[in-house]
């Protein structure tokens, strides 16, 4: 079964030529009780199939507890999106719509090693001594949410403590209950500081310094 | 499930020191229309807007751009976004502009990151943004389950009440999308029903949708998220209330217009003055698309907009 329809096969693979070094996609899935989860697994297994520069590795949830606690995820469907060496940047919920754009996006900067962001925040993240999880919550049809996504992103593949996850709101209810999440994009950093909408580079770097000093 | 793809890049530099021919505010159906004129007239453009697509992205579905029977606003932005990069136009996106100005017959356009450009002439097509009901508790319950944008926040009222606000074509297409996911949907409606009918009927026809005509919301209510509407009788006494965890505001938009306020005439709406060659009350200076005053506010009519404004921005180049 094939997720994509074949013009966009065809323009991720010549989008995909363009990666640099190697990336792998480490699936977590399981069988029973996620309805997205197959879906999941079948778009990232189509993915690596247009690159030889994408591996592909499927873990099951369920079973294999040692690689959920080693990547820390904590719910399915997740990919994460490693490089050279794991980043942090993680998708929880299947990347459709336009976080396809995000998930691209993740693929390209985790295979060049480098963002885009500005060189005094890069220097100020320099500066954080804490671990930073950053959560992005979205919704598959949001076209404001992929920069968001990017930003937190970006900033995981700049330092070394932040973790980032974008989640698709409407596959994690029991999420969006707990975080009161009613618009999106919401962000929620260490569970301290919350924001919504689309920000600047700016304001998003001082969330995330400021979430050190909570 | 669709999956949006990035628009191929062909860069071309923005620079600062450059004195443009043309700066287009806004990438909307009616900015990248202007783009692609003016790149066939060979003008030196640069675009400047915060995202591509303005509010076109939130269409869900678009029926009534000729040549496509059924397209998503994504989509279709998207396919206007790579004829726009088949030409060599500058394109400064994720940034806006904060002010526009003009001195000696030359534009200066500052920006959110601090960017100043400069240009002989300007199409504003900046477009619209949405309009708040400015009644007690909206303000601090915005994300709280006020939301302007059902495209986005529908997903997350899966199984609750709620509430749209509005009688056109905006607020009829908010019931649409989350008659997949809300309980009820109340429609609160000033007069009557002013969107397409198509429209309308599939609301009625999904037994999930109440209108409630001839009232006004006059206060939401809820401490840390919404939890009830009050709406009451225009021209009466009659008042509800009604228990919703989301208030879908669609009651129009305002134009995007701070910017260039001291500069050019706005009407009492706010929206840029142009005669039918797009020309606003400043030479040099024109306009297309939502942010100005023609009536009809249709990608397909601001798509029109943006090829006649840069035309006589062509025009006006040459004569100056």
């Amino acid at each position: 079964m094939v997720i994509l329809s074949e013009k966009v096969r065809q323009e991720v693979e010549h989008t995909l030529n363009d990666l640099q070094e190697d990336l792998k996609l480490i699936v977590f899935t399981q069988e029973s009780e996620c309805p997205t989860c197959e879906d999941n697994r079948l778009l990232m297994e189509e993915l690596a199939s247009l690159s030889r520069k994408i591996r592909l590795e499927v873990v099951d949830f369920a079973k294999d507890k040692d690689k959920a606690e080693q990547y820390k995820v904590d719910k399915v469907p997740a990919t994460v999106v490693e490089g050279k060496e794991d980043y942090g940047i993680r998708f929880y919920g299947i990347p459709g719509g336009y976080e396809f754009l995000s998930l691209i996006h993740a693929m390209k900067m985790v295979s060049s090693k480098s963002s885009t962001l500005s060189p005094e925040t890069k220097e100020q993240l320099k500066r954080l001594v804490k671990p930073v999880h950053i959560q992005v919550f979205v919704t598959l049809m949001c076209p404001y949410c992929p920069e968001v996504v990017h930003l937190a992103h970006e900033m995981a593949l700049e330092s070394p403590l932040i973790t980032s996850d974008m989640v698709e709101a409407a596959e994690f209810p029991h999420l969006n209950q707990k975080y009161n999440v009613f618009v999106v994009p919401k962000v929620v950093i260490n569970e301290t500081i919350e924001f919504v909408g689309a920000v600047t580079e700016e304001e998003f770097l001082k969330h995330v310094m400021k979430s050190e000093r909570k | 499930m669709e999956f949006i793809l990035p628009a191929e890049l062909k860069a071309v530099p923005i620079e600062e020191a450059k004195r443009y021919d043309l700066i287009i505010i806004g990438a909307g159906p009616a900015g990248m229309t202007a783009a692609v004129y003016a790149a066939r007239k060979k003008l030196d453009t640069l675009v400047i807007s915060k995202n591509v697509g303005g509010q076109t992205l939130l269409a869900p579905g678009v029926e009534t751009y000729m040549g496509y029977q059924y397209i998503t606003g994504a989509e279709l932005m998207r396919k206007f976004e790579e004829q726009v990069r088949q030409f060599p136009i500058a394109l400064l996106i994720g940034d806006e502009v904060t002010k526009l100005s003009r001195e000696d017959n030359l534009f200066t356009a500052l920006t959110s990151t601090r960017k100043k450009f400069t240009g002989k002439s300007v199409i504003i097509a900046s477009g619209r943004r949405a309009r708040p009901l400015n009644v007690p508790r909206e303000k601090e319950l915005i994300g709280r389950g006020v939301s302007y944008c059902a495209t986005c926040d529908a997903p997350l009222f899966n199984g609750m009440d709620v509430a749209v606000i509005g009688s056109g074509n905006s607020a009829l297409t908010a019931v649409n999308e989350l008659m997949s996911y809300a309980r009820k949907i109340y429609t609160i409606v000033r007069a009557s029903v002013k969107g397409d009918a198509v429209l309308r009927e599939k609301a009625e026809k999904s037994g999930k949708v109440e209108f409630l005509s001839g009232y006004a919301v006059t206060e939401i209510q809820g401490k840390d998220n919404v939890e009830r509407i009050i709406i009451k009788q225009i021209g009466g006494n009659k008042e509800l209330g009604l228990d919703v965890r989301g208030v879908f505001v669609e009651i129009g938009a305002t134009p995007n217009v701070a910017f260039a306020k001291e500069l050019v005439e706005l009407n009492e709406s706010n929206e840029l003055v142009v005669d039918c060659d797009c020309k606003t009350s400043v030479a040099g200076l024109f306009a297309a698309g939502d942010v100005t005053i023609v009536p009809e506010k249709q990608i397909i009519v601001a798509a029109g907009e943006g090829a006649k404004a840069a035309l006589s921005a062509y025009h006006y180049l040459l004569e100056a």
